[in-house]
């Protein structure tokens, strides 16, 4: 295989933010090995493990989709109406080979029924694996830059 | 509208209806602020928040910027974080540990036990400048509850035991789950605000009655992960029997008996089952330590607790300390955290942080369900003149108990809150 550079990882991002975006969940979950895990650590802790400190979302691989389950079920109730999201990323950076290890700004912006936007401002941190020749997420975190969620409220969506 | 009539309670008609400006109107939000806040015991912060000489986490309670800190004895002390001088914020960090606390707007700096220490330039002021008078204020009262601190800002405020009166042996409840009797806040705090008053937040805290429909999804997953969630039976809408209480003075709670899982000790597949042995060792060191009655009570048993007004403890998928304060009268900001005993072992500790996310917070499989309600029920409110009053009467006409999905709990307290509003 030939070396990874960044435009690879580029592409794969802006297809996982574009699975997002457009809800299309399960063929982002398509995407994550089956020992996939997701998380987004507290505003307040934005370094910590899940074993000892209190996170917003630390999910399995089960979680995860249990999560897609949940958000594609009306009943859902945080998201129905579904908000409505764009996420641009940039300055995406390889920090490891060896897990390879990337890290990428997001800005997405989120709408929903009745409200101005909501700015979800911060970085992405994921471990990707090669499955069968392609890109395939094996750790995703979301951390977000703002002091505490405030006014941002829930992360009902998947960030 | 004067308060007296936005609660409207006639017992032998079995009428009590809220009416709705109770929820909206920024006049009654401001009697709020003096009558029930400035009145009441409020949370501020535990005990192990801070642990060492020189500790401080700093907070805004009821509006008041707040330094919760240990002082040079370790003793634990609340002091209003604003500058004597000018006003400035003293400190500025959201925790840490200091030495000395320096305002930096023109330097003046106290110690740890809040005395002014340096001025500069203090030569001009005039001989009356008493450095001694101007140290970091303290609230009018302070005082603790087996590591859960309060504040009141009225002197004369009954104390603070008196005022949790028989909340209280719902706390110990909740702390029994350490062996230690001791209980700590975990690392990490969700601080997310709700488009909605702080009110419904109360309510929604302890109605049972949602649970099925809010949270439909969330049931869907812990079926689908194994647990058994029973048929509610005839005339019930839940699967296991619970209580609602009225515990006095606006406190109030939920006492359920557990189908869900708990970290002490009620083992669910969602754990794995490399925490089995673990959830059967604490349950046995219940049994051990308070008889097989007590370790029922705690293990078995899920509530939801209110402190009035702004603080619950929620004990169900995990334990969350969660206080609320009001920003505007559609507008509040919520602060939760959980908490574990002091002796838990790592893997403990894990399945207690996860089974949290399981269902409370700002990204868990319930909470946003919870607030997407409270901010449809916001926006409902807008047509509050027209549609004025809502109806809390259930299980009114009814004898003896009161269940989790009745509201006699929550009757009792917009009953307080009527009272407090009222009182001269």
């Amino acid at each position: 295989m030939s070396e990874i550079r960044r435009a690879d990882i580029e592409d794969f991002l802006y297809q996982e933010a574009s699975l997002l975006d457009a809800w299309r969940l399960d063929e982002w979950l398509a995407l994550l090995t089956d020992e996939a895990t997701y998380r987004v650590p507290s505003n307040d802790q934005p370094q910590s493990d899940p074993k000892n400190a209190l996170f917003t979302i630390a999910d399995d691989i089960r979680r995860i989709r249990a999560r897609v389950a949940r958000l594609k079920d009306p009943h859902a109730h945080a998201e129905f109406p579904r908000s409505r999201t764009r996420r641009l990323i940039s300055n995406v950076r390889i920090l490891e080979r060896s897990p390879l290890v990337v890290e990428a700004n997001f800005v997405i912006y989120r709408y929903r029924a009745n409200e101005d936007v909501r700015t979800y401002v911060g970085r992405y941190r994921h471990t990707l694996v090669m499955r069968d020749g392609a890109l395939r997420i094996q750790a995703r975190e979301a951390i977000l830059d703002s002091m505490e969620l405030a006014s941002l409220g829930t992360v009902s969506f998947i960030l | 509208m004067s308060a007296s009539r936005l609660v409207l309670h006639e017992p032998e008609q079995h009428r009590f209806e809220i009416n709705r400006a109770a929820l909206v109107d920024p006049a009654i939000f401001r009697e709020e602020q003096e009558r029930i806040f400035e009145r009441c015991w409020l949370y501020v912060g535990h005990e192990s928040e801070v642990r060492a000489p020189g500790d401080f986490r700093t907070r805004t309670v009821c509006g008041r910027p707040l330094l919760l800190c240990r002082d040079s004895k370790n003793e634990l002390r609340v002091f209003l974080n604003t500058c004597r001088h000018r006003g400035t914020i003293v400190c500025r960090e959201a925790q840490g540990n200091a030495e000395r606390y320096t305002c930096f707007y023109h330097g003046w700096t106290y110690d740890r036990d809040g005395r002014l220490y340096a001025v500069p330039g203090q030569s001009a002021y005039p001989p009356n400048f008493d450095r001694t008078q101007l140290g970091l204020k303290e609230p009018s009262r302070v005082e603790a509850y087996r590591g859960f601190v309060f504040l009141n800002f009225d002197a004369n405020a009954v104390s603070l035991r008196e005022y949790l009166g028989r909340a209280a042996e719902y706390i110990d409840l909740v702390l029994d789950q350490s062996p230690s009797g001791r209980m700590e806040v975990i690392l990490g705090t969700q601080e997310y605000d709700i488009r909605a008053n702080w009110k419904l937040l109360v309510e929604n805290s302890f109605d049972d009655y949602h649970l099925l429909t809010t949270h439909a999804t969330w049931l869907d997953y812990l079926k689908s992960s194994g647990v058994e969630v029973k048929r509610p039976e005839k005339g019930h809408v839940l699967p296991s029997h619970g209580l609602g209480k009225d515990l006095g003075n606006g406190h109030g709670t939920t006492d359920n008996v557990n189908f869900r899982g708990r970290p002490v000790a009620a083992w669910i597949p969602i754990y794995g089952e490399a925490a089995k042995p673990e959830l059967e060792r604490i349950r046995a060191e219940l049994v051990l330590r308070l008889g097989a009655e007590r370790a029922k009570r705690v293990a078995d048993t899920n509530r939801n607790l209110l402190i009035f007004p702004n603080l619950v403890l929620l004990d169900g998928s995990s334990v969350s300390v969660r206080s609320f304060q009001p920003l505007a009268p559609d507008r509040m900001r919520v602060r939760a955290w959980a908490l574990g005993p002091v002796e838990e072992s790592p893997l403990a500790r894990q399945v207690r942080l996860d089974s949290f996310l399981t269902f409370y917070g700002p990204g868990g499989f319930a909470t946003p369900d919870d607030i997407a309600a409270l901010e449809s029920v916001q926006e409902g409110l807008g047509a509050y003149k027209e549609v004025q009053w809502s109806p809390l009467t259930r299980g009114m006409a009814k004898e003896g108990e009161q269940l989790n999905t009745d509201e006699a709990h929550l009757r009792a307290f917009w009953m307080q809150w009527a009272r407090l509003m009222q009182a001269a």
